[in-house]
Protein backbone atom coordinates (compact mmCIF):
# COMPACT_ATOMS: atom_id res chain seq x y z
CA UNK A 1 0.00 0.00 0.00
CA UNK A 2 1.21 3.49 -0.83
CA UNK A 3 1.94 5.61 2.21
CA UNK A 4 0.35 9.03 2.42
CA UNK A 5 2.25 12.25 1.97
CA UNK A 6 2.09 13.23 5.63
CA UNK A 7 3.51 9.91 6.79
CA UNK A 8 6.41 10.31 4.37
CA UNK A 9 7.14 13.97 5.01
CA UNK A 10 6.72 15.17 1.44
CA UNK A 11 4.13 17.50 0.09
CA UNK A 12 2.51 17.26 -3.34
CA UNK A 13 2.43 20.37 -5.50
CA UNK A 14 -0.97 22.04 -5.61
CA UNK A 15 -2.51 23.07 -8.95
CA UNK A 16 -0.92 26.50 -9.08
CA UNK A 17 2.45 25.03 -8.05
CA UNK A 18 2.24 22.56 -10.92
CA UNK A 19 1.44 25.48 -13.23
CA UNK A 20 4.35 27.45 -11.80
CA UNK A 21 6.71 24.51 -12.40
CA UNK A 22 5.55 24.37 -16.05
CA UNK A 23 5.98 28.13 -16.43
CA UNK A 24 9.62 27.92 -15.28
CA UNK A 25 10.42 25.89 -18.40
CA UNK A 26 8.80 28.24 -20.94
CA UNK A 27 11.39 30.61 -22.44
CA UNK A 28 10.81 34.07 -23.80
CA UNK A 29 9.55 34.15 -27.36
CA UNK A 30 7.61 30.91 -27.40
CA UNK A 31 4.09 30.71 -28.83
CA UNK A 32 2.06 28.61 -26.42
CA UNK A 33 -1.48 27.18 -26.28
CA UNK A 34 -2.87 26.18 -22.89
CA UNK A 35 -5.62 23.61 -22.43
CA UNK A 36 -8.44 23.68 -19.91
CA UNK A 37 -7.71 22.91 -16.23
CA UNK A 38 -4.26 23.16 -14.67
CA UNK A 39 -2.69 24.33 -17.99
CA UNK A 40 -4.89 27.46 -17.98
CA UNK A 41 -3.17 28.53 -14.74
CA UNK A 42 0.24 28.58 -16.44
CA UNK A 43 -0.31 31.98 -18.11
CA UNK A 44 -0.54 33.76 -14.77
CA UNK A 45 2.74 32.15 -13.64
CA UNK A 46 4.86 33.58 -16.45
CA UNK A 47 6.21 37.00 -15.41
CA UNK A 48 4.92 39.77 -17.68
CA UNK A 49 8.43 40.93 -18.62
CA UNK A 50 9.14 37.50 -20.13
CA UNK A 51 7.38 37.87 -23.47
CA UNK A 52 5.52 34.64 -24.23
CA UNK A 53 2.69 34.71 -26.79
CA UNK A 54 -0.30 32.77 -25.49
CA UNK A 55 -2.58 31.55 -28.26
CA UNK A 56 -6.17 30.54 -27.68
CA UNK A 57 -7.77 28.37 -30.36
CA UNK A 58 -10.80 30.64 -30.65
CA UNK A 59 -8.52 33.09 -32.43
CA UNK A 60 -6.99 35.19 -29.66
CA UNK A 61 -3.25 35.62 -30.19
CA UNK A 62 -1.35 37.17 -27.28
CA UNK A 63 -3.90 37.09 -24.49
CA UNK A 64 -3.09 38.52 -21.08
CA UNK A 65 -4.33 37.98 -17.54
CA UNK A 66 -7.99 37.79 -16.54
CA UNK A 67 -9.60 41.25 -16.24
CA UNK A 68 -10.88 42.75 -12.99
CA UNK A 69 -14.52 41.86 -12.34
CA UNK A 70 -15.69 45.35 -13.34
CA UNK A 71 -13.62 45.37 -16.53
CA UNK A 72 -14.88 42.17 -18.17
CA UNK A 73 -15.34 42.45 -21.94
CA UNK A 74 -17.99 39.88 -22.95
CA UNK A 75 -16.55 39.65 -26.50
CA UNK A 76 -13.11 38.60 -25.32
CA UNK A 77 -12.84 35.05 -24.01
CA UNK A 78 -10.34 32.21 -24.12
CA UNK A 79 -10.95 28.64 -25.28
CA UNK A 80 -12.23 27.76 -21.80
CA UNK A 81 -14.83 30.54 -22.31
CA UNK A 82 -13.38 32.60 -19.46
CA UNK A 83 -12.84 36.36 -19.86
CA UNK A 84 -9.30 37.39 -20.75
CA UNK A 85 -7.49 40.54 -21.89
CA UNK A 86 -5.34 41.20 -24.95
CA UNK A 87 -1.70 42.20 -24.55
CA UNK A 88 -0.09 44.93 -26.63
CA UNK A 89 0.82 43.30 -29.94
CA UNK A 90 -2.08 40.86 -29.68
CA UNK A 91 -4.39 40.07 -32.58
CA UNK A 92 -7.64 38.32 -33.49
CA UNK A 93 -7.86 35.72 -36.23
CA UNK A 94 -10.66 33.43 -37.37
CA UNK A 95 -11.00 29.76 -36.44
CA UNK A 96 -9.55 28.27 -39.64
CA UNK A 97 -6.48 30.51 -39.40
CA UNK A 98 -6.16 29.71 -35.71
CA UNK A 99 -6.06 25.99 -36.44
CA UNK A 100 -3.76 26.57 -39.42
CA UNK A 101 -1.42 28.09 -36.83
CA UNK A 102 -1.90 25.04 -34.60
CA UNK A 103 -1.83 22.25 -37.20
CA UNK A 104 0.77 23.97 -39.33
CA UNK A 105 3.45 23.64 -36.66
CA UNK A 106 3.60 27.30 -35.67
CA UNK A 107 3.18 26.72 -31.92
CA UNK A 108 6.29 26.03 -29.88
CA UNK A 109 4.28 24.34 -27.18
CA UNK A 110 0.88 23.11 -26.15
CA UNK A 111 0.13 22.16 -22.56
CA UNK A 112 -2.90 19.91 -22.07
CA UNK A 113 -4.57 18.16 -19.17
CA UNK A 114 -5.05 14.40 -19.49
CA UNK A 115 -6.71 11.35 -18.01
CA UNK A 116 -3.75 9.14 -18.93
CA UNK A 117 -0.38 9.29 -20.65
CA UNK A 118 1.34 6.09 -21.80
CA UNK A 119 5.08 5.44 -21.74
CA UNK A 120 5.22 5.79 -25.55
CA UNK A 121 3.67 9.28 -25.37
CA UNK A 122 0.08 8.30 -26.20
CA UNK A 123 -2.40 10.72 -24.62
CA UNK A 124 -6.03 10.15 -23.61
CA UNK A 125 -7.87 13.28 -22.55
CA UNK A 126 -11.24 13.56 -24.31
CA UNK A 127 -13.51 10.57 -23.62
CA UNK A 128 -13.76 8.12 -20.75
CA UNK A 129 -15.12 5.28 -22.89
CA UNK A 130 -15.95 4.39 -26.47
CA UNK A 131 -19.62 4.86 -25.56
CA UNK A 132 -19.26 8.15 -23.68
CA UNK A 133 -22.66 9.80 -23.17
CA UNK A 134 -21.65 12.95 -25.05
CA UNK A 135 -18.01 12.90 -26.03
CA UNK A 136 -16.45 16.35 -26.42
CA UNK A 137 -13.14 16.60 -28.23
CA UNK A 138 -12.82 20.34 -28.84
CA UNK A 139 -9.38 21.26 -30.20
CA UNK A 140 -7.39 18.64 -28.29
CA UNK A 141 -6.68 16.32 -31.24
CA UNK A 142 -5.51 19.19 -33.45
CA UNK A 143 -3.31 20.63 -30.71
CA UNK A 144 -1.81 17.27 -29.82
CA UNK A 145 -0.61 16.58 -33.36
CA UNK A 146 0.12 20.15 -34.41
CA UNK A 147 2.21 21.81 -31.72
CA UNK A 148 5.98 21.28 -31.91
CA UNK A 149 5.97 20.08 -28.28
CA UNK A 150 3.16 18.61 -26.24
CA UNK A 151 3.43 18.73 -22.46
CA UNK A 152 0.82 17.42 -20.06
CA UNK A 153 -0.02 18.90 -16.66
CA UNK A 154 -2.12 16.64 -14.44
CA UNK A 155 -2.38 14.89 -11.07
CA UNK A 156 -0.06 11.88 -10.82
CA UNK A 157 -2.92 9.52 -9.85
CA UNK A 158 -6.71 9.54 -9.88
CA UNK A 159 -8.61 10.43 -6.69
CA UNK A 160 -8.82 6.70 -6.03
CA UNK A 161 -5.03 6.40 -6.31
CA UNK A 162 -4.95 4.74 -9.74
CA UNK A 163 -1.84 5.71 -11.76
CA UNK A 164 -2.34 8.07 -14.70
CA UNK A 165 1.14 7.34 -16.11
CA UNK A 166 0.51 3.95 -17.66
CA UNK A 167 1.94 1.33 -20.01
CA UNK A 168 -0.99 1.65 -22.41
CA UNK A 169 -3.90 4.07 -22.21
CA UNK A 170 -7.19 2.42 -21.27
CA UNK A 171 -9.27 5.41 -22.41
CA UNK A 172 -9.79 6.42 -26.08
CA UNK A 173 -6.70 8.15 -27.48
CA UNK A 174 -6.47 11.84 -28.32
CA UNK A 175 -3.23 11.28 -30.22
CA UNK A 176 -0.56 8.60 -30.50
CA UNK A 177 3.05 9.13 -29.37
CA UNK A 178 2.57 12.86 -28.96
CA UNK A 179 3.57 13.79 -25.39
CA UNK A 180 7.19 14.72 -24.63
CA UNK A 181 6.95 15.81 -20.98
CA UNK A 182 4.57 15.42 -18.02
CA UNK A 183 4.23 17.73 -15.01
CA UNK A 184 2.37 16.20 -12.07
CA UNK A 185 1.80 17.11 -8.44
CA UNK A 186 4.72 14.78 -7.61
CA UNK A 187 7.28 14.99 -10.40
CA UNK A 188 8.39 16.13 -13.82
CA UNK A 189 8.83 13.21 -16.19
CA UNK A 190 10.13 13.06 -19.76
CA UNK A 191 8.79 10.65 -22.35
CA UNK A 192 11.83 9.14 -24.07
CA UNK A 193 12.26 6.33 -26.64
CA UNK A 194 13.08 4.11 -23.62
CA UNK A 195 9.97 5.17 -21.68
CA UNK A 196 9.44 7.51 -18.70
CA UNK A 197 12.49 9.27 -17.25
CA UNK A 198 12.26 11.31 -14.02
CA UNK A 199 13.52 14.90 -14.36
CA UNK A 200 12.72 16.00 -10.81
CA UNK A 201 10.50 15.12 -7.84
CA UNK A 202 8.99 17.07 -4.96
CA UNK A 203 11.30 17.37 -1.94
CA UNK A 204 11.40 14.33 0.30
CA UNK A 205 9.71 11.94 -2.15
CA UNK A 206 11.70 8.77 -2.87
CA UNK A 207 12.06 7.26 -6.33
CA UNK A 208 10.55 4.03 -4.99
CA UNK A 209 7.47 5.84 -3.66
CA UNK A 210 7.03 7.61 -7.02
CA UNK A 211 7.39 4.32 -8.88
CA UNK A 212 4.73 2.76 -6.62
CA UNK A 213 2.28 5.41 -7.85
CA UNK A 214 3.24 4.93 -11.51
CA UNK A 215 2.14 1.96 -13.59
CA UNK A 216 4.91 2.03 -16.20
CA UNK A 217 8.55 1.68 -15.19
CA UNK A 218 10.46 4.89 -14.43
CA UNK A 219 14.12 5.57 -15.07
CA UNK A 220 16.28 7.94 -13.06
CA UNK A 221 18.61 10.65 -14.31
CA UNK B 1 -27.93 49.39 -56.31
CA UNK B 2 -26.75 46.41 -54.28
CA UNK B 3 -28.57 46.40 -50.98
CA UNK B 4 -28.49 43.24 -48.85
CA UNK B 5 -30.18 44.84 -45.87
CA UNK B 6 -33.37 43.16 -44.70
CA UNK B 7 -35.41 45.00 -42.11
CA UNK B 8 -36.99 42.10 -40.23
CA UNK B 9 -35.38 38.90 -38.99
CA UNK B 10 -38.51 36.99 -40.06
CA UNK B 11 -38.13 38.18 -43.67
CA UNK B 12 -34.45 37.24 -43.72
CA UNK B 13 -35.27 33.67 -42.66
CA UNK B 14 -38.58 33.17 -44.50
CA UNK B 15 -37.26 30.70 -47.11
CA UNK B 16 -35.21 28.38 -44.84
CA UNK B 17 -36.55 24.93 -45.79
CA UNK B 18 -37.16 21.85 -43.66
CA UNK B 19 -34.19 19.50 -43.70
CA UNK B 20 -31.67 22.30 -44.23
CA UNK B 21 -28.10 22.16 -42.94
CA UNK B 22 -27.66 25.27 -40.80
CA UNK B 23 -24.22 26.65 -39.89
CA UNK B 24 -24.25 28.61 -36.63
CA UNK B 25 -21.29 30.90 -36.00
CA UNK B 26 -19.98 31.56 -32.53
CA UNK B 27 -17.87 29.93 -29.86
CA UNK B 28 -20.20 29.29 -26.98
CA UNK B 29 -22.29 32.47 -26.75
CA UNK B 30 -19.62 34.79 -28.16
CA UNK B 31 -20.21 35.64 -31.80
CA UNK B 32 -23.41 33.63 -31.94
CA UNK B 33 -26.22 35.16 -33.99
CA UNK B 34 -28.81 35.02 -31.19
CA UNK B 35 -31.50 37.08 -32.93
CA UNK B 36 -31.30 34.91 -36.05
CA UNK B 37 -31.49 31.71 -33.99
CA UNK B 38 -34.57 33.07 -32.21
CA UNK B 39 -35.95 33.91 -35.64
CA UNK B 40 -35.35 30.36 -36.81
CA UNK B 41 -37.23 29.06 -33.76
CA UNK B 42 -40.18 31.28 -34.74
CA UNK B 43 -39.90 30.41 -38.42
CA UNK B 44 -40.57 26.73 -37.83
CA UNK B 45 -38.17 24.86 -40.14
CA UNK B 46 -37.57 21.37 -38.82
CA UNK B 47 -35.59 18.16 -39.41
CA UNK B 48 -32.49 20.37 -39.43
CA UNK B 49 -28.82 19.53 -39.32
CA UNK B 50 -26.98 22.07 -37.19
CA UNK B 51 -23.24 22.71 -37.38
CA UNK B 52 -21.85 24.67 -34.44
CA UNK B 53 -18.87 24.38 -32.13
CA UNK B 54 -21.10 23.74 -29.11
CA UNK B 55 -24.54 22.22 -28.63
CA UNK B 56 -26.25 25.06 -26.80
CA UNK B 57 -26.68 25.75 -23.12
CA UNK B 58 -29.55 26.69 -20.85
CA UNK B 59 -33.05 26.69 -22.34
CA UNK B 60 -32.81 29.44 -24.95
CA UNK B 61 -31.28 29.85 -28.40
CA UNK B 62 -29.84 26.65 -29.84
CA UNK B 63 -30.84 24.69 -26.72
CA UNK B 64 -34.45 25.77 -27.29
CA UNK B 65 -34.31 24.75 -30.96
CA UNK B 66 -33.05 21.33 -29.84
CA UNK B 67 -35.65 21.05 -27.10
CA UNK B 68 -38.41 21.69 -29.65
CA UNK B 69 -37.23 18.61 -31.56
CA UNK B 70 -36.35 20.57 -34.66
CA UNK B 71 -32.82 19.27 -35.04
CA UNK B 72 -32.21 15.78 -36.38
CA UNK B 73 -28.43 15.90 -36.39
CA UNK B 74 -25.79 17.95 -34.59
CA UNK B 75 -22.27 18.34 -35.96
CA UNK B 76 -19.94 19.89 -33.40
CA UNK B 77 -16.63 19.62 -31.56
CA UNK B 78 -17.67 20.18 -27.97
CA UNK B 79 -21.30 19.35 -27.14
CA UNK B 80 -20.68 19.01 -23.42
CA UNK B 81 -20.40 22.28 -21.54
CA UNK B 82 -21.92 23.84 -18.44
CA UNK B 83 -25.68 23.99 -19.02
CA UNK B 84 -25.75 21.71 -22.08
CA UNK B 85 -28.32 19.41 -20.43
CA UNK B 86 -30.92 19.72 -23.23
CA UNK B 87 -28.55 18.25 -25.78
CA UNK B 88 -27.27 15.58 -23.40
CA UNK B 89 -30.81 14.41 -22.55
CA UNK B 90 -31.78 14.18 -26.23
CA UNK B 91 -28.57 12.35 -27.04
CA UNK B 92 -28.96 9.84 -24.22
CA UNK B 93 -32.54 9.23 -25.29
CA UNK B 94 -31.40 8.54 -28.87
CA UNK B 95 -33.45 11.45 -30.18
CA UNK B 96 -30.60 13.28 -31.88
CA UNK B 97 -27.64 12.18 -33.99
CA UNK B 98 -24.20 13.48 -33.10
CA UNK B 99 -21.21 13.81 -35.39
CA UNK B 100 -18.25 14.79 -33.27
CA UNK B 101 -15.52 16.60 -35.21
CA UNK B 102 -12.19 17.91 -33.91
CA UNK B 103 -12.42 21.67 -33.74
CA UNK B 104 -9.65 22.35 -36.26
CA UNK B 105 -11.06 19.77 -38.65
CA UNK B 106 -14.48 21.41 -38.31
CA UNK B 107 -13.02 24.84 -39.15
CA UNK B 108 -11.04 23.45 -42.09
CA UNK B 109 -13.98 21.44 -43.49
CA UNK B 110 -15.98 24.68 -43.53
CA UNK B 111 -13.10 26.63 -45.03
CA UNK B 112 -12.67 23.94 -47.69
CA UNK B 113 -16.37 24.10 -48.56
CA UNK B 114 -16.15 27.85 -49.08
CA UNK B 115 -12.92 27.53 -51.02
CA UNK B 116 -14.03 24.90 -53.53
CA UNK B 117 -11.82 22.18 -52.06
CA UNK B 118 -13.82 18.92 -51.85
CA UNK B 119 -11.63 17.17 -49.27
CA UNK B 120 -8.22 17.37 -47.63
CA UNK B 121 -5.79 15.23 -45.66
CA UNK B 122 -5.11 16.10 -42.02
CA UNK B 123 -2.96 14.54 -39.29
CA UNK B 124 -5.64 15.29 -36.69
CA UNK B 125 -7.43 12.22 -35.34
CA UNK B 126 -5.14 9.55 -36.82
CA UNK B 127 -5.19 6.43 -34.64
CA UNK B 128 -8.27 7.57 -32.66
CA UNK B 129 -11.94 6.59 -32.57
CA UNK B 130 -12.69 9.56 -34.82
CA UNK B 131 -10.66 7.94 -37.62
CA UNK B 132 -13.13 5.08 -37.95
CA UNK B 133 -14.44 4.70 -41.48
CA UNK B 134 -12.09 7.34 -42.89
CA UNK B 135 -9.48 6.84 -45.57
CA UNK B 136 -5.92 6.92 -44.19
CA UNK B 137 -3.11 7.84 -46.54
CA UNK B 138 0.58 8.02 -45.84
CA UNK B 139 2.26 11.08 -47.33
CA UNK B 140 6.04 11.45 -46.91
CA UNK B 141 5.98 8.84 -44.18
CA UNK B 142 3.22 10.30 -42.02
CA UNK B 143 -0.39 9.04 -41.92
CA UNK B 144 -3.28 11.42 -42.60
CA UNK B 145 -7.08 11.20 -42.59
CA UNK B 146 -9.20 12.24 -45.53
CA UNK B 147 -11.80 14.77 -44.39
CA UNK B 148 -14.56 16.13 -46.62
CA UNK B 149 -15.71 19.72 -47.07
CA UNK B 150 -18.75 20.68 -44.99
CA UNK B 151 -21.28 22.80 -46.88
CA UNK B 152 -24.20 24.60 -45.30
CA UNK B 153 -27.53 25.42 -46.92
CA UNK B 154 -27.81 28.41 -44.62
CA UNK B 155 -25.18 30.15 -42.46
CA UNK B 156 -26.37 32.34 -39.59
CA UNK B 157 -23.53 34.56 -38.44
CA UNK B 158 -22.84 37.61 -36.31
CA UNK B 159 -20.77 40.58 -37.44
CA UNK B 160 -20.00 43.83 -35.67
CA UNK B 161 -20.14 46.44 -38.45
CA UNK B 162 -21.72 45.87 -41.83
CA UNK B 163 -22.51 47.88 -44.93
CA UNK B 164 -25.24 47.35 -47.53
CA UNK B 165 -22.89 45.27 -49.71
CA UNK B 166 -22.59 42.80 -46.83
CA UNK B 167 -18.97 43.62 -45.97
CA UNK B 168 -18.30 42.70 -42.34
CA UNK B 169 -15.98 43.39 -39.48
CA UNK B 170 -16.05 41.45 -36.23
CA UNK B 171 -15.48 42.27 -32.61
CA UNK B 172 -12.59 40.67 -30.74
CA UNK B 173 -13.00 36.92 -30.17
CA UNK B 174 -16.53 37.02 -31.65
CA UNK B 175 -14.88 36.50 -35.04
CA UNK B 176 -14.21 32.76 -34.44
CA UNK B 177 -16.17 30.53 -36.87
CA UNK B 178 -18.16 33.37 -38.48
CA UNK B 179 -15.87 34.15 -41.46
CA UNK B 180 -15.48 30.50 -42.56
CA UNK B 181 -19.18 29.82 -42.11
CA UNK B 182 -19.99 32.92 -44.18
CA UNK B 183 -17.96 31.32 -46.98
CA UNK B 184 -19.41 27.81 -46.54
CA UNK B 185 -23.09 28.80 -46.59
CA UNK B 186 -25.09 28.71 -49.83
CA UNK B 187 -27.27 31.36 -48.21
CA UNK B 188 -25.44 33.47 -45.64
CA UNK B 189 -27.42 35.71 -43.32
CA UNK B 190 -25.59 38.05 -40.95
CA UNK B 191 -26.85 40.05 -38.02
CA UNK B 192 -24.77 43.11 -37.27
CA UNK B 193 -24.56 45.48 -34.34
CA UNK B 194 -23.99 48.51 -36.61
CA UNK B 195 -24.87 49.18 -40.21
CA UNK B 196 -22.75 51.92 -41.71
CA UNK B 197 -22.75 53.81 -45.00
CA UNK B 198 -21.03 52.18 -47.96
CA UNK B 199 -17.40 53.37 -47.90
CA UNK B 200 -17.27 53.87 -44.15
CA UNK B 201 -15.63 50.52 -43.42
CA UNK B 202 -11.86 50.70 -43.83
CA UNK B 203 -11.15 48.41 -46.82
CA UNK B 204 -8.01 47.20 -45.01
CA UNK B 205 -10.10 46.13 -42.02
CA UNK B 206 -12.97 44.29 -43.75
CA UNK B 207 -12.66 40.64 -42.68
CA UNK B 208 -15.53 39.10 -44.63
CA UNK B 209 -16.14 40.41 -48.12
CA UNK B 210 -19.77 41.08 -48.91
CA UNK B 211 -19.37 38.59 -51.75
CA UNK B 212 -19.83 35.87 -49.10
CA UNK B 213 -22.90 37.49 -47.51
CA UNK B 214 -26.44 37.45 -48.90
CA UNK B 215 -28.55 39.23 -46.27
CA UNK B 216 -27.81 41.66 -43.45
CA UNK B 217 -30.10 42.36 -40.50
CA UNK B 218 -29.43 45.23 -38.11
CA UNK B 219 -29.61 43.88 -34.55
CA UNK B 220 -28.18 46.37 -32.04
CA UNK B 221 -28.16 44.70 -28.66
CA UNK B 222 -24.99 45.77 -26.87
CA UNK B 223 -25.26 48.22 -24.01
CA UNK B 224 -24.23 51.77 -24.86
CA UNK B 225 -20.88 51.34 -23.09
CA UNK B 226 -20.04 48.04 -24.76
CA UNK B 227 -21.22 49.20 -28.18
CA UNK B 228 -18.74 52.07 -28.34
Amino acid sequence: MVQTATEQGWKPRNRSQIASRVARDIPEGWVVNLGIGIPTLVADQVPEEREVIFQSENGVIGFGPAPAADAVNPWLINAGKQPVTLRKGGAYIHHADSFAMIRGGHLDLCVLGAFEVAENGDIANWAVSATDTAPAVGGAMDLAVGARRLWVAMEHTTREGRPRLVKRCSYPLTAAAAVSRIYTNLAVIDVTPEGFRVVDMVDGLSFEALQAMTEAPLRQG
Amino acid sequence: MIDKRVRMVADALADVPDGACILLGGFGAVGQADALIDGLIEQGATNLTVVANNAGSGRTGLARLLELGRVRRMICSFPRSPGSSVFEELYRAGRIELEIVPQGTLAERLRAAGAGVPAFYTPTGVGTLLAEGKEVREIDGRPYLLEKALHGDVALIEGWRADRWGNLTYRESARNFNPVMAMAGKLTIAQAQHIVELGELDPEAIVTSGVFVDRIVHVPYATAAAAA
